[in-house]
């Protein structure tokens, strides 16, 4: 009998866990409108954002250059390496940049985001804030989750700009296709709402899902190196797993009921 | 007129099924310094979390200047924390802050002072703790007494009723000790404020503490003004004073007896 017990206890922890996951994150975003966390919003905006900069932009530029490296290979074969721009713009805009952005987001803002919050908790930095008569809702939480739901749609906009320069980068210079064709096609092929706006929305949802894995994972933590560890390992984890399935489900409503 | 400041009235409180108080009562007159006093693993600083709301007790009531602190919203409660502060065992500075900041801290968030009164106020209150001069240092360039210095001038920076020293002393050479002490005993008298303090360096805090509770077994064993604590006849609280490893309060944690756990009887 002791198992059923220990699933009870297992399936209300996680329940109450997920309670104050939303909690927090209600509590964040009723904490917004106001003024002084305007500033503090741009700050982490620099943080999260600014700062994740240069990997995305090496990312997407390599990710550019294999896919056309890669479609190049396919479609000379029908003749039809004209339509490598659409192909690598396509899937960047569709998929790869807002997916591997999140991915890359949750491994390097997120990750930093479980730790700091996390070490604020051990060194009593979140309670003292309390004592102090300020909630650390309005001004931890709330700026970081606002500053990653506006970073990460630019990065993911920046990584998938790259990628196309990328792609040109092999598919044209090196490789050969026509310049004209390449941009000229991809120009007729992409659709703003399509791919551009759908690409975007992906982006905001992965954004407020990492970012509130992040932050909670940090706020929630056991006080210690182990509790801070466990939790910097599970932000990055479940933020992964969850990009991939909430994709899945985009993608599936997007561009998969016709 | 009632002359105390906090209430704690018959509280109970566990966590994670283990008790830390049973039925508990301590009053903190104003304008006092009042230590609570006990072995470590007590819930010393679980008290201060009790009273400054950061916890809810099982059974009971606390209060604040007459009004019930568990029952409060959460706006209210935050408001009332405004007349009150902490001081944590760790200091609990802002590491991305310069100790300067630190103190003007909560003058920049719950005043529209201009920044040119923010900072004579923030250097007068270093200059009572003895750190203006380390005004733009970070907290990470501080030693151990002066960043407890430093969070002690952010704790007075809004010159609260209450004042919440927890394990002030823990860990400080005899200096900073020293300096410490005289400073809670000069702020108290100074700005009238209500101390409490938690700790369990006995000498420190029966010079200065106008009274004194020990807890100890989730109960309060022993109260009293310093005087009458050292003369007390309680086995317990006199093993406290005393330092003695073995006593009321046991050197061993609760376990089977140690033949039948190596014979397997426990099984």
């Amino acid at each position: 009998m002791n198992w059923i017990i220990d699933l009870g206890a297992n399936t209300l922890f996680k329940v109450i866990g997920i309670g104050r996951a939303f909690l927090m994150l209600t509590g964040a975003l009723i904490a917004f409108p106001q003024w002084k966390n305007v500033s503090l919003t741009i700050k982490q905006i620099y943080v999260v954002g600014v700062q994740s900069l240069l990997i995305i932009m090496v990312s997407g530029l390599f990710i550019g250059m294999v896919m056309a490296l890669q479609g190049y290979t396919i479609l000379v074969g029908y003749g039809a390496e004209g339509s490598l721009g659409p192909m690598v713009s396509l899937s960047l805009l569709r998929e790869l940049g807002p997916v591997v952005t999140a991915l890359l987001f949750a491994g390097r803002a997120g990750s930093a985001l479980t730790a700091e919050i996390g070490l604020m908790k051990a060194t009593e930095q979140l309670s003292s804030l309390e004592m102090m008569a300020v909630d650390p809702l309005r001004r931890i939480v709330a700026p970081r989750i606002w500053a990653g739901v506006i970073a990460m749609p630019m990065l993911a906009l920046i990584f998938s700009a790259i990628g196309i320069l990328g792609g040109h980068l092999v598919g044209v210079e090196w490789l050969g296709v026509d310049s004209g064709s390449y941009w000229s096609i991809m120009q007729a092929t992409v659709e703003w709402d399509k791919d551009v706006v759908n690409g975007i929305i992906k982006s905001i949802v992965f954004a407020i899902v990492v970012t509130w894995i992040a932050i909670f994972k940090g706020y929630d933590a056991v006080p210690t190196s182990e509790g801070i560890s466990l939790a910097t390992t599970q932000t990055v984890v479940l933020s992964s797993l969850a990009v991939l399935g909430l994709d899945f489900v985009l993608t599936a409503l997007m561009f998969g009921i016709n | 007129m009632n002359d105390n400041l906090v209430e704690i009235q018959n509280i109970t409180f566990s966590r994670s099924e283990r008790l830390i108080y049973d039925d508990i009562s301590i009053s903190i007159p104003k304008g006092k310094i009042t230590a609570i006093m006990g072995p470590s693993g007590i819930g010393k600083t679980t008290m201060l979390r009790l009273i400054g709301g950061q916890l809810k007790p099982d059974k009971g009531d606390i209060t604040f200047a007459g009004k019930s602190i568990p029952s409060m919203n959460r706006s209210t409660l935050y408001q009332t924390r405004k007349a009150m502060s902490m001081l944590f065992q760790s200091g609990a500075l802002f590491t991305d802050m310069s100790v300067f900041d630190n103190v003007a801290f909560a003058l920049r968030e719950h005043t529209q002072l201009s920044e040119s009164v923010i900072e004579t106020l923030v250097l007068l209150k270093l200059e009572a703790v003895g750190l203006r001069g380390a005004a733009q240092l970070l907290p990470s360039e501080l030693s151990g007494g002066m960043a407890r210095r430093a969070a002690l001038a952010r704790a007075i920076a809004l010159d609260p009723e209450l004042i919440m020293y927890d394990e002030p002393f823990a860990g400080q050479d005899p200096i900073s000790m020293g300096v410490l002490v005289k400073l809670i005993r000069a702020l108290s008298e100074a700005l009238s404020v209500t101390s409490i303090v938690v700790t369990h360096d006995v000498n420190e805090v029966l010079d200065i503490a106008d009274y004194v509770y020990i807890l100890a077994n989730q109960k309060v064993i022993g109260h009293g003004t310093a005087q009458e604590i050292k003369q007390s006849e309680s086995p317990l609280v006199q093993q406290f004073l005393l330092g003695q490893a073995d006593g009321p309060v046991p050197f061993h944690y609760p376990a089977p007896s140690m033949q039948a756990q190596l014979l397997g009887e426990d099984k």
